[in-house]
């Protein structure tokens, strides 16, 4: 076991170092020599076009060495910490996933008890899931008439479905067994719910939760790119917007990092709720 | 007044199906339970016998008749009715001693928290599981699980405890380990008991009572056998009684033979099942050798 992991782990860092290798070779600076030809030509075009090219690696990794020394500076709207892009973003996300949760859960119990409530609820459930949640941004921000606020109103709407799904899946398929065990010992329908029902669904409404906060955080960059002002997904945009992909690349970088963490917190709630029949 | 705790009434259960005529399961079902009983119920699978623990137990409802404790109709689940199901429903979830408190919380949620632990605490180190407290039920063997079951229904001292083959998963080496822990506990408590059991043993050692319920459909309860087997009983001990053999050829000779032969006739006319007394016929036949026995078993069983 121990030395499956080793492997694994030392195949990992050997795939991500021949990665790493053909991306510096591939985007080398041309040298004088080769570039004699185009001289003319770059000349015509400006300096930018040098600048412009994809940066190697190692330019990327001294960009976020000087980045991440100081996340959190804030010199002015258009210049600010990656940590500070982050807060926004997560605050955004959280915001909204957890209202999502507020609304979700409970819908979804009463879904999932009743076969009548599931009957009538699930043609606008049907509905409304298929719908890209970045549809809703004009229609939030005419309404709501408020960037900040559209941008939670989508991570809200696009966070519920999975949520509301999956915790009405987990209710109704709460074992008959258990419910009876409950009957017996003349539970009130709410010491039922909150004793037998929530403990028997927890594990797959934290699969729901987990969908979610998933897909939240890729939609806030999207949202984010465009209601602008402060995001991650707004700093992407800026940095490409200034050609300077090596923040670019840096950005893309601690999205996925800061998805993952998501994951593994989810995941780590998971595992605490989960139980083995 | 009724001279039984429980009763049952002329209970049927039917039914409807689309395009013919409604299957009826069971009919004229009729018995009686006395305070402190252990009564078993035997009979072929499908003739109806859960269907009834779980009327009595009142998550489920007869289609005809009266299910009556204590003066009172059974009209749903109540803390009076204890049940232990087939496959132990344990809450996963929790550890062994929090499922008994489960139970105990429920029953008395007048008593302090301290209160309820140690009387759990107690049912279940007097089911054997002791040192287990804090497994979970999947980190238990399913004779262990069973016992926590068992452990929940009696801690939370009901009235009357239905128990729906609670052995029927375990090995034999298993069950009579379960089964010695179950005398015990009945022992010490005097709980009714109404038991569900495929096996013939497990009934002559447990029950005071066997209520023998003929083929399905159109079931009944034919036959109620008395166990008068002297009591605290052992399963090496009871076997060289004179009369263990002579009750459990007539219970195997009934599931054998009369289950079938018996399925669909009229019941006797107050509806309520032969009472027949094997011990009783043997020392009957001791003192008057001459005279043939009351009991149905002979005459029936090579017809
Ligand atoms: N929905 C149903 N429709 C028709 N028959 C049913 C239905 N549910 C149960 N039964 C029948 O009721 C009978 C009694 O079942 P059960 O009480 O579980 O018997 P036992 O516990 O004695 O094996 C079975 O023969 C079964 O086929
Ligand atoms: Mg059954």
């Amino acid at each position: 076991m121990a030395s499956t992991k080793l492997r694994a782990g030392l195949l990992s860092a050997l795939i991500l170092l021949v990665l790493l290798g053909v991306w510096e070779i591939l985007c080398q600076a041309p040298t004088s020599n080769a570039a004699a030809a185009d001289d003319e030509y770059a000349q015509l075009m400006g300096a930018t076009s040098q600048e412009a090219r994809v940066p190697p690696p190692s330019a990327v990794f001294m960009h976020a060495v000087s980045e991440l020394s100081q996340p959190f500076y804030d010199a002015g709207p258009n210049d600010k910490g990656i940590g500070i892009q982050l807060a926004h973003s997560l605050y955004r996300v959280l915001t909204g996933y957890f209202l999502a949760a507020l609304v979700a859960i409970p819908v979804g119990f009463v879904i999932g008890m009743s076969p009548l409530m599931y009957r009538a609820l699930n043609p606008f459930i049907q509905i409304l899931r298929p719908i890209s949640p970045l549809a809703w941004m004009p229609l939030a921000l005419f309404i709501i008439q408020d960037s900040e606020a559209s941008a939670i109103f989508v991570i809200f709407i696009c966070s519920i479905w999975p949520m509301l799904l999956n915790t009405a899946f987990g209710v109704a398929g709460v074992r008959r067994d258990w419910i009876n065990v409950a009957r017996t010992h003349e539970l009130s329908p709410l010491r039922t719910a909150l004793t037998v029902i929530l403990p028997a669904a927890l594990p797959t409404i934290l699969t729901g939760m987990r969908i979610s906060v998933g897909i939240a955080w890729l939609v806030i960059v999207a949202a984010e790119m465009l209601v602008g002002g402060t995001g991650i997904g707004y700093y992407v945009w800026n940095e490409w917007n200034n050609l300077d992909l090596a923040s670019v690349i840096f950005s893309i970088v601690m999205i996925g990092v800061v998805g993952m963490l998501l994951d593994l917190m989810l995941g780590a709630v998971a595992r605490l709720v989960s139980y083995q029949e | 007044m009724s001279r039984y705790f429980v009763e049952a009434r002329n209970l049927a259960k039917r039914f409807s199906q689309p395009g013919s005529e409604p299957l009826t399961v069971f009919e004229n079902v009729n018995f009686g339970i006395q305070k402190g009983e252990f009564v078993c119920i035997i009979g072929h699978s499908g003739c109806g016998k859960s269907t009834i623990l779980n009327a009595l137990a009142g998550l489920d409802q007869v289609s005809d008749g009266a299910l009556i404790m204590a003066g009172k109709e059974i009209a749903g689940p109540s803390l009076e009715r204890g049940v232990v199901f087939q496959n132990y429903s344990l809450m996963p979830w929790l550890s062994a001693l929090d499922n008994v408190i489960f139970g105990v919380r429920a029953r008395f949620p007048q008593w302090s928290k301290e209160k309820i632990r140690q009387h759990s605490l107690d049912y279940l180190h007097m089911v054997g599981l002791k040192g287990s407290e804090a497994r979970k039920p999947s980190q238990l063997s399913g004779g262990m699980r069973q016992r926590v079951s068992i452990a929940r229904a009696f801690a939370t001292q009901p009235q009357l405890l239905l128990l729906d083959e609670p052995f029927g998963a375990l090995d034999a080496l298993t069950r009579g380990v379960i089964q010695d822990e179950l005398i015990k506990v009945w022992g010490e408590t005097q709980q009714t008991v109404f038991m569900i059991t495929h096996d013939v043993d497990e009934a002559i050692l447990l029950a005071d009572r066997i209520l023998l319920m003929t083929n399905g459909p159109q079931a009944r309860i034919a036959e109620a056998v008395h166990i008068d087997l002297p009591r605290p009983r052992r399963r090496d001990q009871i076997i060289h009684h004179p009369a263990f053999y002579k009750i459990r050829n007539h219970l195997v000779d009934f599931l054998v033979n009369r289950s079938k032969a018996l399925q669909g006739t009229a019941p006797e006319a107050d509806g309520f099942p032969t009472e027949i007394n094997p011990a009783l016929d043997l020392a009957l036949d001791a003192l008057h050798p001459g005279k043939p026995s009351m009991s149905p078993s002979k005459e029936s069983s090579h017809g």
